[in-house]
């Protein structure tokens, strides 16, 4: 009832209002001319425009705050996935506010980043600001990106103290999309724990195999750099096509390519070619690898 | 429930579904049927998105019908359509991300689907706002309908699965079953929708559409003058 008032007191002071009565027969004046006159195509255009204006910037901003959770949480669940440390029916939120530290890294010195805000740093974003961006050299674009930020967001997780899984971003151009995604690491920084792409557009059932837990499974404990050369920096993992022997030497820089997407399979090498390259994490693991506390 | 299911109403619900189906019969928004049926899940969102898409802008449209200018009737059509695309695309993304994330681009283009455009401009510019609204959702379950079927048969004959469950045990995971690769591709929905355009025109010949043109045979005395 106390709504009825309360609509009742608005429709009265509608009808007191000088401007919505002007309004009232302008709008009347309208709808009796002609459908083709100049005059009533303007006003219904203009209208029209308010109206669906209201209600899609309305829909946008009410259902902003759970879009943006849905992406949060999202990433999170990604992360956890990607570091193991997923469990079916847990609190995503919870589990990595617990287990997961993020810290950022400058890619070109590797060192850790301490004066800025890294909850509220956003490297995909940073990709596209000028001053938080680099172009990259079109030799050097392997993974096909033309720039990359300044700074990365990597996530640790440690136990007792000691790091247990090093978490980095990677991108790359694959067939349709660019795919987005993380790679884990021990903290020798060579052996590979799982990879993930939480943002993808690949064929569905051929290039978007990326995702296939089955596929995934077979990253974990390959070697990302040549133990035979002195340098590690110069990332040796690849797909290939077919089935990776295991018996052969050199399988462990190898994972299975997915059938019937080369060029998927040929852009996710590229990308983890080029992030694990001097251009992406390398001075960063190298570091990792000498002061193991960090 | 009677009154509201008029003769009128009850004939633009059913209609659509294979006597006057906006694929089979009208050959339209052939393009989202090949592009989302690869799962089923994908379509059975693509669907419910387009059929109230289709339902709430016929309903809008009709119900200016009598003030809409000749001369900007499809950029109004368009307008309003093309409004209630992006509250369908913000509300998935709210509440269903995981399959916003498939469709992707998808969504936005019902805006340009020749379903939700055909019905504003074929029905709901003359008839009034019920039976429009009626109409656009007879019209999106005929589109539902097809989208089932070619996804039913390209995601258990392309992945062995249906709705993500295992259908055909996969030789990979130690089964029978080797996945067809080329249901996953867009192509294959092109066969899947054309045999089904054929079983229906064979139960129905009266769907068959007259030739254009007809080819002369040569009779004696007709060719050989060139």
């Amino acid at each position: 009832m106390l709504k009825c008032e309360q609509f009742n007191k608005i429709c009265s002071a509608l009808d007191n209002c000088e401007h919505y009565q002007k309004f009232k027969v302008y709008k009347d004046k309208i709808l009796a001319l002609g459908n083709d006159s100049l005059e009533k195509t303007i006003a219904i255009a203009v209208a029209l425009c308010l109206v669906c204006a209201v209600l899609v910037s309305f829909s946008a901003v009410a259902l902003k705050p759970l879009q943006v959770h849905n992406k949060a949480l999202d990433m999170k669940k990604n992360i956890l996935d990607v570091a193991g440390l997923l469990q079916e029916g847990s609190d995503i939120d919870s589990a990595f506010a617990e287990k997961i530290e993020a810290k950022i890294v400058d890619l070109e010195t590797g060192d850790y980043v301490e004066d800025m805000n890294v909850a509220e740093y956003d490297q995909r974003k940073a990709a596209k600001d000028p001053a938080l961006s680099v172009a990259i050299p079109k030799n050097k674009d392997i993974a096909h990106i033309r720039v990359k930020a300044k700074f990365a967001k990597v996530f640790l997780v440690k136990e007792a103290g000691a790091i247990k899984s090093i978490i980095l971003p990677v991108s790359g151009y694959g067939l349709w999309s660019t795919l987005y995604g993380f790679l884990s690491v021990d903290p020798d920084g060579q052996t590979v724990q799982s990879i993930n792409f939480y943002d993808q557009a690949e064929t569905p059932g051929l290039g978007g195999e990326v995702v296939n837990p089955d596929w995934r499974a077979l990253w974990k404990g390959k070697k990302i750099y040549s133990e035979t050369s002195a340098d590690m920096s110069e990332p040796a993992l690849s797909l290939i096509k077919g089935v990776v022997d295991n018996a052969k030497a050199g399988s462990q820089y190898q994972v299975d390519g997915l059938a019937g997407a080369t060029l998927t399979s040929t852009g996710v090498s590229n990308l983890v070619k080029y992030w694990m390259s001097k251009e992406g994490f390398a001075p960063y693991l190298a570091k990792v690898r000498t002061d193991k506390g960090v | 429930m009677s009154e509201i299911l008029t003769d009128e109403t009850k004939k633009v619900l059913t209609a659509p579904l294979v006597s006057d189906n906006p694929i089979t019969l009208q050959v339209l928004g052939i393009c989202s049927a090949l592009a989302v049926t690869s799962q089923m899940s994908t379509s059975l969102i693509m669907a419910l998105a387009l059929t109230l898409v289709t339902a709430f802008s016929s309903a809008a449209i009709s119900s200016i019908r009598n003030h809409i200018p000749g001369s900007i009737r499809i950029i109004v059509q368009m307008t309003i359509i093309a409004s209630l695309v992006i509250v369908v695309d913000q509300i998935l993304k709210a509440f269903a991300y995981e399959i916003s994330k498939q469709l992707s681009v998808f969504v936005g283009l019902i805006i340009t689907n020749c379903i939700v455009m055909g019905r504003a401009e074929a029905y709901a510019m003359k008839n009034p706002p019920l039976e429009s609204f009626m109409d656009g959702i007879g019209n999106g379950l005929g589109y539902s309908l097809i989208l089932i079927i070619v996804a039913f048969f390209r995601e258990t004959l392309g992945s062995g699965k249906l709705l993500g469950f295992e259908v055909f045990p996969l030789t990979k995971d130690g089964g029978w079953y080797d996945p067809n690769g080329l249901m996953l591709l867009p192509p294959s929905a092109f066969f899947i929708i054309g045999l089904i355009i054929w079983s229906v025109r064979q139960w129905k010949p009266n769907q068959v559409e007259k030739a254009d043109f007809k080819i002369l045979s040569i009779s004696h005395g007709e060719g050989g003058h060139h």
